[in-house]
């Protein structure tokens, strides 16, 4: 509960607010401004600051939710509350459409995309006959209960901020869950969070719909706020407008979004009374503040206010350890019909005119380590991404338990009991050590964004933190379950991926340069543990430039160089091999 | 239809094109070089047009002063970025650069300035204002935060083009403003006729095209600025001034957004805030660019230009809307063309 506690001192605040007696009625004019923005800018923290998808057309999605209840409530008399959920279906459809096509842009065609479709629109809302073209549609019915008409600013308010608190609660109990973790995971790309079964495109186009549909919502109140809709805040201008709302507060938070609703708000009605006396009536300067103070915090602090404010807390919200005794059932998988486990058949990938893996076939076996090694840019990480699914092979074949892998996509091949880890780190930096490795387990439970809103997934969610929490202890982190990912050393933040990648319950785990950026002590106790999980059943392919590591623990290694397989063999047939001291050493030696 | 309109839509949209494919070129130039999506380009457009508008007419532009303060903000940064290795050849070139050129460009507005001035002078003085703008443009707002992710710079980018905009209002006035031809000349072929007018359109942007194509082609500047965008620390490695070639390319974009608008305002009215449409629309050719290739750039911009003159014919509520609906296809096909590599944030 004591989590709760500042939210709901928060709430009473604000429900006493506008009861104070001989507050300005202005004042509550701006609240109801900063709860319609907060709302916007919440979707697009959840949207660009949580799931890395920059939106300049936010705005659009307000208009869609405006024009259906002023289109609805107008010419159709329908009640306002009927229209709410039209509004919503209205943006969210809007933002399946548009999502589908968007969410595919990658890098910066992703922001310009959203700029280009959000100027579009607004051109379409000013031109359209039935949305009132330019001078849009007025008249519209405020939203009543029984006979109380919420007709000023001070009764629509309550009914602003009651959305503003339920859309952070849903959101924060989203962000604090299964599929929260997923979002958070995709700011950081795509191929780790999909080597634990996230269907990234999915879960982007999630965050795009939740933000327009919380965008819509805002479109809704504002309609009947201001009881008219016409296409100037929906424009261009209120879409950087928002983002900018964003960025203020801090893009990765969601109160953040309330604190930049606030200070933007306010901060533009101070400049927008103030300034023409200081300047003499010239108009729009606002804008010109606006733009060279948004260039300025940029360079100054780049992450916002709102973290800015909360590292200056002197206490720090405690976080709640998990309970390491609830139990998650082991993955059910059909039983191998053969003790190969993993069976590699001529597999070959090139790219252009380089070959990376030419015709490479070996076999891994139920309960052994074998290692794969080769000097730089031998094709081991390439055999890697092959097996796993981040590349397709150009030819040959792939079996796990007798089964082929026709090219499948990570998400599949994770699921077949193949987890892994990757050369270079790929945890969320800003996610504790709990939560990342809580994404491994990501497939063993089934809850969902709704579910997640409304917390119905907590059975769901602690069995999968209590995973995570036995696997950290088992790779002895323990001490560490609390601190951000990218807090930790390089060699810590290996394990933590082996812990992540344990997380999923493989039958096969392939590790790339594990012992990379350890101390010695720390490689003694990494091959223990390998050790320890080969003789409990599993499997363990391993990339490790470490001789005296790999010599010590492998049953068997394979070596390749340039691409093709030189030898495979026990470790002491292989420190005999000519053909791998040559590839080590040179001809000469 | 008959053909003598559709020669007139082609020829109009292939003159808009031509502007497009300048705006286009000046785009991809900032992008490659430095990663920002330069949304200002419109900004530099109005600015020429109107400082030339108003030059023409005998007054002084305010984007002269706005050269010579973002010039003393400039220099104050290099002095703060300096402090800590400060020597008088550093502070003579920053005071150089930064104070003295844009204060003598103003003395030498002031002493040119008059309704009769020559229509060259005019042109002079107008493009080295919008390329002193250009110039600190990037030392104050793009320097400082050059090493950050294209997000950022794009987020930096639209603050830029807000203030600028707004400053544009107090310069220029929500009237819009037209200039005086460049010459009076004309050619007539068949139903056309040419003015000499787009004339120089058409010649310009295909002497940009090439010149610009053979510069980061084939020179070693031109190779320098290409690298810094590859990998800055790589570039300065290896001995290239990565700060210079990001003030080289904000000059050369500055220069022909200038240029653009100079060799429209004689043919439209100008306001403003015309310029952020008239870049957006350049955008789009270099996206349909895929931000990097000079020729398919130029290419697209004629197609942005002739769909935008043919779509005002039919269905001229919507011109808008289909221009920039065109670009989503464009980014759908770039997006899958891209190669599926992990891109490292942060």
């Amino acid at each position: 509960m004591t989590q709760r506690l500042p939210l709901i001192i928060f709430a009473l605040v604000m429900a006493v607010i506008p009861l104070v007696p001989g507050i300005p009625p202005f004042w509550i004019v701006l609240l109801d401004n900063i709860g319609l923005a907060a709302l916007v800018a919440m979707g697009l923290v959840l949207l660009t600051g949580v799931g890395g998808l920059t939106s300049f057309g936010q705005a659009a999605f307000c208009g869609f939710g405006a024009y259906t209840t002023a289109v609805l409530t107008t010419a159709y008399g329908v009640s306002p509350w009927l229209t709410l959920p039209a509004s919503l279906l209205v943006s969210g459809i809007a933002a399946v459409l548009l999502g589908i096509v968007t969410v595919r842009l990658s890098g910066h065609y992703l922001p310009l995309g959203t700029i280009a479709w959000g100027i579009g629109l607004f051109y379409l809302f000013s031109k359209l006959e039935f949305l009132g073209r330019n001078d849009g549609i007025s008249g519209i019915p405020p939203l009543s209960i029984g006979s109380f008409r919420m007709l000023s600013p001070d009764t629509i308010y309550y009914a602003i901020w009651v959305a503003v608190l339920l859309s952070a609660l849903l959101t924060m109990n989203l962000l604090d869950s299964r599929t929260g973790r997923a979002i958070r995971a995709l700011r950081r790309g795509h191929v780790a969070a999909e080597a634990f079964g996230v269907q990234t495109p999915r879960a982007k186009l999630l965050v795009f719909i939740y933000a327009a549909v919380l965008a819509g919502l805002s479109g809704w109140l504002y309609a009947h706020f201001q009881r008219a809709a016409n296409p100037t805040p929906f424009g261009a201008q209120a879409g950087i407008e928002y983002l900018f709302i964003a960025v203020v507060g801090g893009a990765g938070y969601v109160w953040g979004g309330v604190l930049g609703a606030a200070i933007v708000v306010i901060l533009k009605e101070v400049l927008q009374s103030y300034l023409p006396y200081i300047f003499g009536g010239q108009s729009q300067l606002e804008t010109i503040v606006f733009g060279i103070m948004l260039v300025l915090l940029l360079q100054l602090a780049p992450q916002g206010v709102w973290p800015w404010l909360m590292s200056r807390l002197p206490f720090k919200p405690a976080r709640k350890t998990p309970d390491t005794s609830v139990k998650l059932e082991h993955q059910k998988r059909a039983p191998g019909s053969s003790p190969v486990l993993l069976h590699i058949e001529k597999a070959r990938k090139q790219f252009g005119g380089v070959l990376a893996v030419n015709d490479v076939s070996f076999d891994v076996n139920a309960r052994e380590i074998v290692a794969l090694i080769g000097p730089n840019g031998a094709g081991k990480s390439t055999t890697f991404n092959l097996i796993t699914g981040v590349l397709g092979a150009t030819s040959g074949k792939i079996f796990v338990q007798g089964k082929e892998v026709e090219n499948a996509p990570p998400q599949e091949v994770v699921k077949l009991g193949v987890s892994r880890t990757f050369q270079h780190v790929k945890l969320v930096p800003d996610m504790t050590v709990l939560e990342n490795v809580a994404i491994g387990a990501h497939l063993r439970g089934n809850s969902g964004a709704i579910s997640s809103m409304l917390r119905l997934d907590r059975s769901d969610e602690a069995r999968l933190l209590a995973e995570a929490a036995r696997q950290i202890a088992r790779v002895g982190l323990s001490d560490q379950i609390d601190q951000l990912a990218g807090s930790l050393s390089l060699g810590q933040q290996r394990i933590v991926e082996i812990a992540r990648a344990l997380c999923v319950d493989p039958m096969l785990l392939l590790l790339d340069e594990p012992a990379a950026g350890l101390r010695h002590m720390e490689k003694q106790r990494l091959a223990a543990l390998l050790r320890q999980l080969r003789d409990g059943g599993m499997s363990v392919l391993l990339v490790e430039h470490d001789m005296g590591f790999v010599m010590d623990l492998a049953d068997r290694i394979v070596v390749l160089d340039f691409g093709t397989k030189i030898a495979e063999g026990t470790p002491a047939a292989i420190k005999r091999n000519p053909d791998v001291i040559k590839a080590y050493l040179g001809a000469a030696a | 239809m008959n053909t003598t309109i559709m020669l007139f839509l082609l020829q109009d949209g292939i003159t808009n094109g031509a502007i497009y494919a300048l705006l286009g070129l000046a785009l991809v130039l900032v992008f490659a070089v430095t990663r920002v999506i330069l949304i200002p380009q419109g900004e530099f457009v109005t600015y020429g047009a109107l400082s030339y508008a108003m030059l023409a007419t005998g007054q002084v532009p305010g984007t002269a002063r706005l050269a010579v303060a973002m010039g003393l903000v400039a220099f104050a940064l290099d002095l703060f970025f300096a402090r800590k290795a400060l020597h008088a050849r550093l502070v003579m070139r920053s005071a150089a650069l930064n104070i003295v050129f844009p204060a003598a460009l103003l003395g030498l507005i002031y002493a040119l300035v008059g309704p009769n001035t020559p229509v060259a002078v005019n042109i002079a003085l107008a493009l080295l204002i919008v390329a002193a703008i250009g110039l600190f443009l990037y030392r104050i707002a793009f320097q400082p935060i050059a090493h950050t992710s294209v997000l950022v710079l794009l987020i930096a980018s639209v603050g830029c083009h807000l203030a600028l905009q707004g400053l544009g209002l107090v310069f220029f006035g929500a009237e819009g403003l037209r200039g005086p031809a460049l010459s009076n000349t004309a050619v007539t072929a068949g139903p056309l006729r040419f003015t000499g007018q787009s004339l120089a359109v058409y010649g310009l942007t295909v002497g940009f095209i090439v010149a610009l194509w053979l510069f980061f082609g084939y020179t070693k500047t031109g190779k320098a600025l290409r690298a810094t965008a590859v990998n800055r620390l790589g570039a300065r490695l290896v001995g290239i001034r990565t700060t210079l070639s990001g003030q080289i390319a904000f000059l050369l974009a500055s220069v022909i957004g200038a240029i653009s608008g100079i060799l429209i305002v004689p043919i439209t009215t100008l306001y403003y805030d015309t310029g952020f449409l008239i870049g957006l629309k350049g955008f789009i050719a270099a996206i349909i660019g895929g931000l990097v290739s000079y020729p398919l750039t130029a290419v697209a911009a004629i197609v942005v230009g002739i769909v935008e003159a043919f779509s005002s014919f039919y269905a001229s509520n919507f011109k808008e809307v289909i221009v920039f609906t065109l670009i989503l296809p464009v980014l759908v096909l770039r997006s899958l063309a891209a190669p599926q590599v992990e891109e490292e944030k942060d």
